[in-house]
C-alpha cells in the first residue's frame, strides 16, 4: 500500500493534474475569498466554505479521473494486481494519495484564516469546523471520483460521470423537494396506507415475475424488482417521506451543518461512511473484473 | 514449481480456457504453443492471479494462488503481453516502485544493479521510460518480472518487437534463468521454443493438443517412409526406378535442380525404411544422388498437423 501511495502521489507532479488541481483551487479559493470576507471587511468565512464546495464537484473529478482507469487502459494494472498486494491495499493507497493532493490544496483556507486575523480575532472553533468538514466532505467526494474511475478505461467518461454523481449527490435534498411524494396516494386516494401498499407490491411482484420469465431468467430482473419493490413501496406506504430520506442523504445538507460552526458527529460519520462505501465498491468493481 | 489441474476459464458460453492440466519442475521451461487466440494469456493470467479461474486449480510451489494469492504471487515475477510500464517514470524509479511494491527484502541498490545488468539496461537506468524503444521497454518489463528474485518465472510472449540480435541476447537470457527458476514462457513462434525450452505444451481453442519434449513430439509424427531425393538422370528411368521397389506407393516429381538433377517425393508404406534399397538400385542404375532426406516434420509441421484437427491418432500422437 506505501509503494502504491508513494508512486500515486509522486505521478500527480509528474503530470500536470496535481498542478492544475492545485492551482484551480487555490486561485478560485482566493478569489472566493475576497469576495466573501475582505470585500466586506469580515471575518466570517462562511460564504467562502459554502462556495468551495461548488468548486470541488468540479475540481475532484479531475483529481481522480485517470486513479484506476488509466492504470487499466496501460495495462499497468496487471503489475498490481499480480503483486503480492490486497485489493484493498491498492484501492487505499490511491486513495490516500488523492486525499493527500486535496489537504495540499485546502490547506490554504488556513492562510486565509491567519490573513484574516490579522485584522480581528476570528472565531477559531468556526473556522476549525469548517476545515475538518471541508476534509471530509473532499473525502467522500474522492472516494466517488475513484470508484467511478474504476467503472471505465477512458479518463473523459469517469471525469464525467463523477461530476454527474457528484452534483445528483450535491442536489438529492432539491430533488427530494420536486419529487411529487404524493404520487401514489393520489392515485388511489379511497384507500388506506396499508391497501396502497400491498397493491403496489402485487403490481411491482407481477411485473418482475413477467419479466424474468420473458427475458430468459436474468438475475438482474430480480435485482431490479427488488429494489422497485422497496422504492414504489416506500412511496405508497409514507410518500413524505422520500424527502426527509433524499435531504438526510444530501451531500450539502450534511455539509452546510459544518460551514454554520456546528460540529455533528452525525455528519462526520455520515461522510466518512460513504467514503468508506465508495471504496468499497471500487475493491469490488476490481474483484468483479477478475471473476468476469 | 508449477501444478496445474484443470484449469478452465468461460467468457459467457465461451470457454477460453478448457481443462488444462501441466506440470513444470524447478529449474526447467516450459514452452506454451498456440496460435493467437487459443489461450495461452488468459491461462498466463490465472496462474499469475490477474483473473481468476472458473475451476480448476494453479499451485504456485505449492501454494493455490486462489486460496493464499498472496503468498503465492509473492513466488511470481510476471511479464504480461504488453509490459506494465509507468511511462512517465524513469526506469530507476519504476523498478524501485515495484521493489518495495513486491515487499523485496534483498539489498535494494544491488539487487536493482544485478538485473539491470542481467537485461542490459544499465545505461537507460535514469531515462524516462516513454522515451526508450520497444525493445527496452520490453527488457525493464523483463527486468521488472526478475525483481525479488521470485521461484517462477512466467513470461508471456517475452519477444515479441524485438530486433533479431535482441531476440538471440533475450532467449539467452531465459535459458540462464531457467537453470534455477521455473520458467513458463508463450510464444506461436516455433523456432523460439524450439530453442529455449525443455519441455512444450502446444495449446489450441483452450485445450492440450500435445504435452511432450520437442523431441518425442517430432518422433511421434515423424515419417521415415517419406523421403525427398535428388536424383541426377533421366527423369522417366528414374521415375520407373524408383517405382519398382516395392514399398513405394507414390512417386512425385518435384522441381528442376539443374541439367537433369529432379527432385523426387517419394512416400512408401507406413513403417517401412527404403533408403538403403534406393541407394543401391540408383548405384547399379548409374543414377546418382545428389540428396537425400526422410521428411521428418518440423515443429511447423507438428503444430500443423496438430492444431488443424489432423488425425494423428494412429501415430499415438496424442497424449
Amino acid at each position: 500500500m506505501s509503494a502504491i501511495f508513494r508512486r500515486e502521489t509522486l505521478s500527480y507532479f509528474t503530470s500536470p493534474i496535481g498542478y492544475i488541481f492545485l492551482a484551480a483551487f487555490y486561485a478560485f479559493s482566493a478569489f472566493s475569498f475576497t469576495n466573501n470576507s475582505l470585500r466586506y471587511g469580515t471575518t466570517n468565512m462562511d460564504g467562502l466554505f459554502q462556495q468551495l464546495m461548488i468548486i470541488l464537484i468540479v475540481l475532484i473529478p479531475i483529481l481522480t479521473m485517470r486513479t484506476l482507469s488509466e492504470e487499466k487502459k496501460n495495462k499497468t494494472d496487471q503489475c498490481l494486481l499480480t503483486a503480492p498486494v490486497s485489493l484493498g491495499g491498492i484501492v487505499a493507497g490511491k486513495f490516500l494519495a488523492a486525499f493527500m493532493i486535496y489537504l495540499m490544496g485546502i490547506a490554504i483556507t488556513v492562510v486565509y484564516a491567519v490573513v484574516v486575523s490579522a485584522f480581528a480575532a476570528p472565531d477559531w472553533a468556526v473556522i476549525i469546523g469548517n476545515i475538518v468538514g471541508l476534509a471530509l466532505v473532499g473525502a467522500a467526494f474522492i472516494a466517488v471520483g475513484i470508484f467511478c474511475s474504476s467503472l471505465t478505461e477512458n479518463q473523459v467518461v469517469s471525469a464525467v460521470v463523477s461530476f454527474i454523481t457528484l452534483i445528483a449527490l450535491y442536489m438529492l435534498s432539491t430533488i427530494g423537494e420536486v419529487i411529487p411524494s404524493d404520487l401514489i396516494s393520489s392515485m388511489m386516494p379511497d384507500l388506506g396506507a396499508v391497501w396502497r401498499t400491498v397493491i403496489v407490491e402485487a403490481v411491482v411482484i407481477g411485473l418482475t415475475a413477467l419479466c424474468f420469465f420473458l427475458f430468459g431468467k436474468k438475475a438482474g430482473v430480480i435485482i431490479i424488482g427488488f429494489i422497485a419493490m422497496l422504492v414504489l413501496g416506500l412511496f405508497a406506504a409514507k410518500g413524505d417521506l422520500v424527502p426527509t430520506i433524499l435531504g438526510k442523504l444530501s451531500f450539502w445538507e450534511r455539509y452546510t451543518g459544518f460551514t454554520y460552526g456546528l460540529f455533528d458527529l452525525s455528519n462526520a460519520l455520515y461522510f466518512i461512511s460513504a467514503a468508506v462505501v465508495f471504496l468499497f465498491l471500487t475493491v469490488r468493481v476490481l474483484e468483479k473484473r477478475r471473476w468476469a | 514449481m508449477i501444478e496445474v489441474q484443470n484449469l478452465t476459464k468461460h467468457y459467457g458460453d465461451k470457454k477460453a480456457v478448457n481443462g488444462i492440466s501441466f506440470k513444470a519442475e524447478d529449474g526447467e521451461i516450459l514452452g506454451f504453443l498456440g496460435p493467437n487466440g487459443a489461450g495461452k494469456s488468459t491461462t498466463m493470467n490465472m496462474l499469475t492471479g490477474y483473473i481468476s479461474s472458473t475451476s480448476g486449480k494453479a499451485l504456485i510451489d505449492g501454494v493455490d494462488i486462489l486460496e493464499d494469492p498472496i503468498k503465492a504471487k509473492s513466488k511470481i515475477g510476471y511479464l504480461p503481453e504488453l509490459p506494465p510500464l509507468y511511462l512517465d517514470m524513469t526506469v530507476k524509479e519504476y523498478l524501485s516502485f515495484i521493489y518495495d511494491l513486491k515487499k523485496c527484502k534483498l539489498p535494494r541498490n544491488t539487487h536493482l544493479k544485478d538485473i539491470c545488468n542481467l537485461v542490459k539496461i544499465d545505461h537507460v537506468y535514469n531515462r524516462i521510460i516513454k522515451n526508450l524503444s520497444k525493445g527496452y521497454k520490453q527488457r525493464v518489463g523483463l527486468a521488472q518480472a526478475l525483481v525479488g528474485n521470485p521461484n517462477v518465472l512466467i513470461l508471456d510472449e517475452p519477444t515479441v518487437g524485438l530486433d533479431p540480435k535482441q531476440i538471440i541476447e533475450i532467449r539467452t537470457l531465459i535459458k540462464k534463468l531457467g537453470r534455477n527458476h521455473t520458467v513458463i514462457l508463450s510464444s506461436h513462434i516455433l523456432s523460439e521454443v524450439q530453442a529455449v525450452c525443455d519441455k512444450i505444451i502446444v495449446i489450441n481453442e483452450g485445450k492440450i493438443v500435445a504435452d511432450d519434449t520437442e523431441d518425442n513430439l517430432s518422433k511421434k509424427l515423424s515419417s521415415d517412409h517419406r523421403l525427398t531425393v535428388r536424383i541426377e538422370g533421366e527423369q522417366d528411368k528414374a521415375l520407373k526406378l524408383i517405382s519398382s521397389i516395392k514399398e513405394v506407393d507414390t512417386v512425385d516429381v518435384g522441381t528442376k535442380h539443374g541439367d537433369e538433377v529432379w527432385e523426387y517425393r517419394i512416400e512408401a508404406k507406413e513403417g517401412s525404411d527404403i533408403r538403403r534399397e534406393l541407394f543401391t538400385k540408383c548405384a547399379e542404375g548409374g543414377f546418382i544422388i545428389l540428396e537425400m532426406k526422410s521428411s521428418e516434420l518440423s515443429l511447423e509441421d507438428i503444430f500443423l498437423r496438430l492444431t488443424m484437427g489432423s488425425d494423428i491418432g494412429n501415430d499415438g500422437g496424442e497424449d
